[in-house]
Order: C-alpha cells, then sequence, then structure tokens
C-alpha cells in the first residue's frame, strides 16, 4: 500500500469507530425493548430526536450559569431525567392499554408515536436546523498524522475518541446492570418467561416502564451526540436512526452482544464501501451484507433461540 | 391459614372451569390436590397465586381468605409479598439465565443482603445446584430444572409455597427424592405446601391431608390412610384393585354413577 492508501484507510477505520459507536447505541435502544417485549420500536429515531431537543433547549437555559463544563454536566443530567419520563409515560399511556393485544398492533402504535412526536417537535422548535449554543465535547485541536511520500496529512478529530468512551461507559453500565441488579436480572427473567417472572413477584408493568426508560435515554444520549457531530439539532437526527435496522437485524434482534458487534460491522461496511467503491453504494452495502448473513444464520449473528437440550 | 370457599373461576368470560370448590390448607401441613388431567387443579393454584389474570381468567365467584384476609383477584407481586409462592407447572426455570441469577430471580421480593445466606440453604437441600451454579439454566437436566424451580420457591421465603406437579416427566427414583426434600422443607422450615399432583401415590406418602378433585369440584377429601382404604380411591388413583377380587364392571359404574351426580 502506498502512504496515501495507507492514511485513507484508516481516515475510514476512524469514521466508521464513530459511527459504529453511535449504531451501538441506538441499535442498543432498539435491543432492549424487542427483548423485553418483542416489539420492534418505530419511535426510537422520535427518542433520539427528543433527545437531542430538550439537550439544545436545556443549554440555552442554563446559559445564566458561566462554567459550561457545568452547563453541559447539567444538560446531560436533565436529558436523562426528562427522557426517564418520557419512557415512562409512553409506556403507561399508549403501551399499557394495549397488553395483550397482538404485537403487530403495538408495533403500529410506535409508528403512530413516531408521527406524533416529529409534530409536537415541530411544533416546538420549527423545521429549521438549529445550532447548539455550546459544545457539547470540548472542540480539541485534530490529531495529525504524516507519513513519508503521503500528499496530504491525515487530521483525525479527538470527538470520535470522546463519542468512544461515552458509548463505552454507556454499554458497560448497562450490561453491568443486567448482570449484576436485581432489576437487571429480573429484566432478563422478564424476556425469558413472562408468566415465571410474575410468579416470582416480578411485576411486569414495572419491569416495561424500566425497559423503555433505559432505551429512551440510551436512544436520547445517541441522539445528542449525532447533534454534535452534526453541529446542531434537526430534524434529520431520527433519519440516522434507520441506519441501525440492519444492525439489529445482523446481530440479532434480541442480543446485547450483537448490537455491538453488529453496530461496529455495519459502520465499517459503510465507510469501507463509500471509500473503496462508491459513496451511493454506502445506504445498500450493509442491506447486501445483511442477506448473505442471514442465509447463513437467519436468527442473526448472536440471535437467541429456544434452549433445545439434546 | 388458607381457605377456598365455593369458589368459581371462568377463563376468557365463558369458559366455567372451578365450579364451587373448597378446601382448606392448614398452617404447617401438606396438603394434596389430586385429580386427573383437566380437572382444574393448576387453575385451583393460579386462583390463589393471582396468575389466573394474565391468562385471561378470572375468580367470578366465591372467597380465597389467606390469614383471615380475602385475596381474590390480586395481582400476582401482591401475593407473592404477602407469603404465597407457586411453583409452576413444568419447572419453568429462565433458560438464558444461571442457576444463581434464577435464584436471585426468586428472591426478588425480599431484601438482597439476606441473598447469600438463603443461597447456602438452598443449595444446602440441593447440592447438585452448587455444582451448577453457573450454568445456564436451560442446559440442566429436568430433575435439576425442578431442584431450581423449588429453590427459587425458598428464596422467597414464602409462608405458603404450592407446587404445581413437580413429578411431571421426572424418572421415578427422581421424584423420590424431590418428594423427600419437600417433607424435609416442610418440617425444618416449617414451611406450609400446597401440593398438585397426579401420581397420588407419592403425593399421599408425604401428605398430611388431601383433596381429590374432578370436573372443578373437590369429590373426595381425607387424610391419606383413609383415602388409601377407600376403594374408588384405590382403583383410579393408585392403580390397585383388591387383591383377589375381579375387577368388576358394575364397580365402575358405580363410580361413574356418582361421579355424574356429583358434577
Ligand atoms: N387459559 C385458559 N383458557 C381457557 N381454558 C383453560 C385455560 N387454562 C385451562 N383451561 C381449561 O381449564 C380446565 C382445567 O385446566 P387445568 O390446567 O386447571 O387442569 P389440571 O387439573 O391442572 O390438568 P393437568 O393435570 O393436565 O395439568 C381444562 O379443561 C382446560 O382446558
Ligand atoms: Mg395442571
Amino acid at each position: 500500500m502506498s502512504p496515501d492508501e495507507i492514511l485513507k484507510f484508516l481516515r475510514l477505520s476512524y469514521t466508521a469507530l464513530s459511527d459504529g459507536a453511535l449504531l451501538v447505541l441506538i441499535a442498543l435502544a432498539l435491543v432492549l425493548i424487542y427483548k423485553a417485549t418483542d416489539v420492534i420500536n418505530f419511535a426510537n429515531g422520535e427518542f433520539m430526536l427528543i433527545g437531542g431537543y430538550i439537550g439544545y433547549q436545556l443549554l440555552i437555559w442554563l446559559q445564566v450559569f458561566e462554567s459550561p463544563g457545568l452547563i453541559v454536566l447539567l444538560a446531560i443530567i436533565g436529558v436523562v431525567v426528562m427522557t426517564t419520563l418520557i419512557g415512562v409515560l409512553v409506556e403507561r399511556l399508549v403501551l399499557r392499554p394495549l397488553i395483550g393485544e397482538p404485537i403487530i398492533s403495538v408495533i403500529m402504535v410506535t409508528i403512530g408515536l413516531s408521527n406524533v412526536i416529529q409534530a409536537i417537535v415541530g411544533l416546538i422548535w420549527g423545521k429549521n436546523p438549529r445550532p447548539l449554543p455550546i459544545d457539547i465535547i470540548p472542540r480539541f485541536s485534530p490529531f495529525r498524522i504524516e507519513l513519508e511520500g503521503a500528499r496530504r496529512p491525515l487530521n483525525l478529530l479527538p470527538d470520535t475518541l470522546i463519542i468512544l468512551a461515552v458509548a463505552f461507559v454507556l454499554v458497560g453500565l448497562l450490561l453491568l446492570f443486567f448482570r449484576r441488579s436485581k432489576h437487571g436480572i429480573a429484566m432478563r427473567a422478564t424476556a425469558d418467561d413472562q408468566q415465571a417472572a410474575m410468579s416470582m413477584g416480578i411485576s411486569i408493568r414495572f419491569i416495561f416502564a424500566l425497559t423503555w426508560s433505559l432505551a429512551a435515554i440510551t436512544a436520547a444520549v445517541a441522539g445528542l451526540m449525532i447533534a454534535h457531530v452534526t453541529n446542531g439539532v434537526s430534524g434529520d437526527i431520527h433519519n440516522v436512526s434507520l441506519r441501525a435496522f440492519p444492525v439489529i437485524i445482523l446481530g440479532g434482534l434480541d442480543s446485547i452482544a450483537g448490537a455491538i458487534i453488529g453496530g461496529f460491522a455495519i459502520a465499517f461496511v459503510e465507510s469501507f464501501s463509500s471509500g473503496y467503491i462508491d459513496p451511493s453504494v454506502k445506504t445498500v452495502a450493509p442491506y447486501i451484507v445483511l442477506l448473505i448473513v442471514l442465509m447463513v444464520k437467519p436468527y442473526g449473528l448472536f440471535g437467541q433461540k429456544r434452549i433445545e437440550r439434546v | 391459614m388458607l381457605s377456598l370457599n365455593n369458589i368459581e373461576v371462568i377463563y376468557n368470560d365463558v369458559i366455567l372451569v372451578l365450579k364451587g370448590l373448597s378446601l382448606q390448607v392448614e398452617q404447617g401441613t401438606i396438603v394434596a390436590l389430586l385429580g386427573a388431567n383437566g380437572a382444574g387443579k393448576s387453575t385451583t393454584l393460579k386462583s390463589i397465586s393471582g396468575l389466573l389474570r394474565p391468562e385471561n381468567g378470572e375468580v367470578t365467584d366465591g372467597e380465597i381468605i389467606y390469614e383471615g384476609k380475602p385475596i381474590q383477584n390480586r395481582e400476582p407481586a401482591e401475593i407473592v409479598r404477602a407469603g404465597i409462592f407457586q411453583v409452576m407447572e413444568g419447572r419453568r426455570v429462565f433458560e438464558h439465565l444461571t442457576v444463581e441469577e434464577n435464584l436471585r430471580a426468586g428472591g426478588y421480593t425480599t431484601n438482597s443482603k439476606q441473598h447469600a445466606e438463603r443461597a447456602e440453604l438452598v443449595y444446602n437441600y440441593f447440592p447438585r445446584l452448587l455444582e451448577r451454579r453457573n450454568h445456564v439454566a436451560g442446559f440442566l437436566s429436568g430433575g435439576e430444572q425442578q431442584m431450581l424451580a423449588i429453590g427459587r420457591a425458598l428464596m422467597a421465603q414464602p409462608r405458603l409455597m404450592m407446587l404445581d406437579e413437580p413429578s411431571l416427566g421426572l424418572a421415578p427414583m427422581l421424584v423420590q427424592g424431590i418428594f423427600e426434600i419437600i417433607k424435609r422443607i416442610n418440617q425444618e422450615q416449617g414451611m406450609t405446601v400446597l401440593l398438585v399432583e397426579q401420581n397420588a401415590n407419592i403425593a399421599l406418602s408425604i401428605a398430611d391431608y388431601a383433596y381429590i378433585m374432578e370436573n372443578g369440584r373437590v369429590v373426595l377429601e381425607g387424610k391419606p390412610n383413609d383415602l388409601r382404604q377407600n376403594a374408588d380411591v384405590r382403583e383410579f388413583y393408585l392403580g390397585l384393585t383388591e387383591v383377589g377380587s375381579r375387577k368388576s364392571y358394575r364397580d365402575v359404574k358405580h363410580y361413574k354413577r356418582r361421579k355424574r351426580w356429583l358434577s
């Protein structure tokens, strides 16, 4: 490989890392809900949208404080609190009345919900993109990688690393929650066998509300970071959510490990196909890979089948 | 401790399954509830534990009194917190969780500080589970899964443990072992047990009192020894006939007549 090619490879990989981290979070939000309730949440993108816009609004209101660090911290806490409430509210007002109805009705309702949220966001904040008043991730100067014989040096933004770190911490916390905490174990138990979980005294309603809140928080954090990457909030945030569908199908709808590996895999496929083949291939390439994988593994890479003892 | 007075249970607003069932469970005893397939044994347990609702069933008449208070049609979580725990038919372990995680799920309603201690107790009764504590429950043998299902119940520290056909699908040797442990739990922990079984023989061997139900009603009740003497029970539930006496058609007819009269 020539020096230029090496740098190009590095650049494409680096892009894929931050994209991958975001896709992981978005996919995770979908997987959480699917695992617990068998529902594919078509309003996931709107949870991201809400996260972005609430973050934007809080950043504006919090300008009364001096320190940008404090403003960002409070804004993030605010987003988490608000989206938790929204998750609970959605579960209680929209989804709980549907308990016992066919899954397909619930899925249709999430499609309806996505339209409603878009309309509300449009009413409050309008259609035009709005820049964030302060950066949520500090803008450090890029690293510069120079190679002898290369025509141009490669500049890499440190933001990618911070996004990766945020995703890493969030995913780590979630995994810890599922392995160690009583409610996390109860969530997995509920995913396995709802009625048996009820017989343990686990309240399914509480678990569902918790699930929707955790998913909403995860999606909102992704939304905030996309707002940072795209220099502001706009209706486009929720479009990114569509790219998470091949991720969860690739990884297996109910697998957290699948969401993580699938997220990075799809991001690399997107980045390399657009870099090495043609930018227009970027949107189809994930689906081509997906088709090939599903031919071999119909439940996705990590999808759970019922355990059959032999 | 627990009494069901003339309860009626209806599924899906139309299917009448329990038709005025009554039974009593005294503190500290093992009570067996016997009956053929479809008699309504599981339905009886679910009406107590609150697990009817998710199946669209409801107690529409009569009363379920537990420690002096009516508890019919309550949420399962409330019932578990009140001290009643149902071990469901078919074991229903959480397949993708480890043995230890299954136990923690069983102790969901109790203080997690006592989990280690409770788990110790479970492992004492079922040393097999200790060996398998980090295994995924879906891969355990049927017997081990039944142990785990009972272990989960112990984690919740119930005062009344209800077991739905713990012998289902297990080899006779294993069944013997499991029933011995149920008896020990009853005696050592002072835990009251309501035991549903089709295997009348083994259930009567550990029970203090037994009810036989058919078609949504109790048709016979009594102490195990008295029931064992009863000719109908011997023939239809224990598979015994009087030595030397031919199984006569008239006896069967007599039984059927009585059954018709009762239902
Ligand atoms: N969810 C349900 N909806 C409608 N009918 C039901 C439901 N569950 C049970 N039944 C009916 O109620 C009757 C009693 O069922 P139940 O499961 O209580 O019997 P059982 O005595 O436990 O039988 P088995 O020994 O086979 O477990 C059966 O006729 C069954 O078809
Ligand atoms: Mg049954």
